[in-house]
């Protein structure tokens, strides 16, 4: 058998193949297929009564209503219904207003190392967290799934990111993907991104998610991390029992990859992406001194627990500036209670952030905290596209929970190494 | 056999990375997609709904459609009755909802056009002629996988047709 990358073993393993090579299109079929209220059973159910079809393999499919929760509209309780109703009907589980699609999938334990996955999310990528192969696609293609239990798939060629060196203090992964999206651009559609190297060995499941999560910004086909014992002991936390086999899902060492980039992870400084796209990226030397209106710790990108602990380290004992407003909206509900019994949500509320609910919220423009024209916003999100968090007149800057926080006490751009103790 | 596909229109001509907030703004998501699509490109071309008429042809840089797998960014632009969209390169989610669902979608690097140039499109052939400035453009083709969706009009048709084909 020839040498193969992690990516080439689960397609191949899903495929019913011996082996793939990058070019080939194959047809795999879905061990888990998620969708949300936004883009699930909304926009699905009309087109199954169309065909007449119904779904492959309940068991294997599930529902994350995240985008309008909680409703704050007539429009949005009506989506939520349909969504409650339609999983109700369809025998297949629900999350309902717990937590963001990708977090609660693994919060839960749903992703498992060599699953081949299918997301109606197109930051579906980050279960890679994992050591899984997951995509995302769009509604109708969701729809086909759900018939079929497959989805064809062109193997991507593996491009190989390797970071080495331990990220400094007050540096996240996000400020990796921010680099990364400058060096690399947004336009990867023919690679699957293998993260590697000791610095991701070293990163906490959180961590490696949001790697894999922001594959999307780079425009690749998914991001994925070799499972190792850090996997196998967040599985275990998630409660699940079955044996995992972890060992055999790792890139073969002579399997050729399509290239390889190489990060020093300790000289990295903080970065911020300037409005309006990820790829703006740049040191947060070059953007202090923005003042900012809005700084906004969300999204499944950046508001994990990991990521509400990242925003303490900086606002413990100190104060949102005057004239800015910190907004927070926890990646789950049971990330807040979490958070509320170690006391993280304290030092938050202390300093002045005002708490929001879970759920995609003002990162997808749906919830509370929208922007007016003229205000900038420095938030923990993966996108800053002109008018996703409302006007297009609106300026948003992106940073890692750290930077977020430490630009709401400064009252504009700051780099967080200052206050760290 | 489906009629073959052949769009022509008048072409409007965006930059780089036209994102699917540009395309599907967010803070409309939960409106019906009429009213969606009269928010369609607003963020960088504000007329662009008004002006476009049933056929045009859009026409962009490289990454169109990063961002979302929101495929209101491709119902919006058939909701306006643009014909075909063809661009330096495509977001990977973009590419595959556009041609589920419909919408030609053809990669073409070398595709010189202003707004307002005469264009045909031939998905099957992959080749484009300008009209206007009396050139024809070679594109990338389909993937052969995909090539059967296209034919048929996109995935639901595809389906149907399967489905059918099945219960018969």
């Amino acid at each position: 058998m020839p040498a193969m990358t992690l990516p080439e073993k689960i397609l191949a393993r899903a495929a019913g193949l011996d082996a793939v090579r990058p070019g080939q299109i194959v047809t795999c079929a879905i061990d888990l297929l998620m969708m949300h209220d936004s883009g699930g059973p909304r926009r699905v159910a009309a087109r199954l009564e169309q065909l007449g079809a119904t779904v492959w393999d309940p068991s294997k499919v599930i529902v994350v209503s995240d985008h309008f929760v909680p409703a704050a509209d007539l429009d949005g309780a009506e989506i939520l219904a349909l969504t409650r109703r339609w999983a109700a009907a369809n025998g297949v589980t629900h999350y309902d207003g717990i937590g963001i699609c990708h977090v609660v999938l693994q919060e839960h334990g749903h992703v498992r190392p060599g699953m081949f996955c299918v997301g109606g999310d197109s930051h579906s990528p980050s279960g890679g967290a994992v050591g899984a192969y997951m995509v995302g696609v769009g509604a109708t293609e969701i729809t086909g799934a759900l018939v079929t239990g497959t989805l064809w798939i062109k193997v991507p060629e593996t491009l190989r990111v390797r970071i080495d060196g331990a990220l400094a203090p007050g540096v996240a992964a996000k400020d990796v993907m921010l680099h990364l999206c400058a060096t690399l651009g947004m336009n990867n559609d023919r690679y699957v991104v293998e993260y590697a190297g000791s610095a991701v060995a070293a990163l906490s499941m959180a961590e490696r998610l949001v790697l894999c999560n922001m594959t999307a910004e780079l425009g690749g086909e998914t991001g994925i991390v070799e499972p190792d014992a850090t996997t196998e002991a967040a599985l275990r936390a998630a409660g699940v029992p079955e044996p995992i086999d972890y060992a055999r899902w790792r890139s073969d060492p002579d399997a050729p990859v399509a290239r390889t980039v190489a990060i020093d992870g300790s000289r990295l400084p903080p970065q911020v992406a300037a409005p309006h796209s990820p790829a703006n990226s740049r040191d947060v030397a070059e953007a202090e001194r923005v003042r900012i209106d809005q700084a906004y710790i969300g999204a499944c990108t950046g508001a994990k627990l990991s990521d509400l602990r990242m925003a303490a380290e900086v606002l413990k004992g100190r104060k949102v500036a005057k004239g800015t407003r910190l907004l927070i909206a926890p990646a789950s509900t049971a990330m807040t209670a979490e958070a509320a019994r170690e006391g993280t949500l304290a030092t938050l509320t202390e300093a002045g952030a005002i708490l929001l609910p879970t759920g995609c919220g003002a990162c997808a423009g749906m919830g509370a905290g929208m922007l007016a024209a003229g205000e900038t916003c420095i938030a923990s999100t993966a996108r800053n596209f002109k008018g996703r968090m409302g006007s297009p007149d609106a300026r948003v800057w992106l940073g890692s929970p750290y930077t977020v926080a430490a630009s709401a006490v400064a009252g504009h751009i700051a780099d967080p190494r200052g206050f760290l103790a | 056999m489906s009629p073959p596909i052949v769009r022509r229109g008048r072409a409007f001509v965006f930059g780089d990375q036209i994102d699917t907030d540009v395309l599907a703004p967010g803070p409309y998501m939960k409106k019906p997609l009429a009213e969606l699509a009269r928010h369609c490109m607003e963020a960088v071309d504000p007329g662009f709904a008004s002006r476009v008429r049933p056929g045009d042809i859009v026409v962009g840089g490289v990454g169109f459609g990063i961002g979302s797998s929101r495929e209101q960014a491709v119902q919006a632009l058939l909701e306006l009755g643009v014909g075909a969209v063809v661009a330096k390169g495509f977001a990977r989610i973009f590419y595959r909802n556009a041609l589920n669902l419909g919408l030609p979608a053809l990669v073409c690097e070398d595709l010189e056009a202003s707004e307002g140039d005469e264009l045909e499109v031939f998905p099957v052939e992959g080749r484009i002629v300008n009209h206007t400035r009396r050139r024809e453009h070679a594109c990338e083709p389909i993937p052969a996988a995909l090539m059967d969706v296209v034919a048929a009009g996109g995935l639901m048709p595809w389906l149907e047709r399967r489905l059918g084909a099945r219960a018969g």
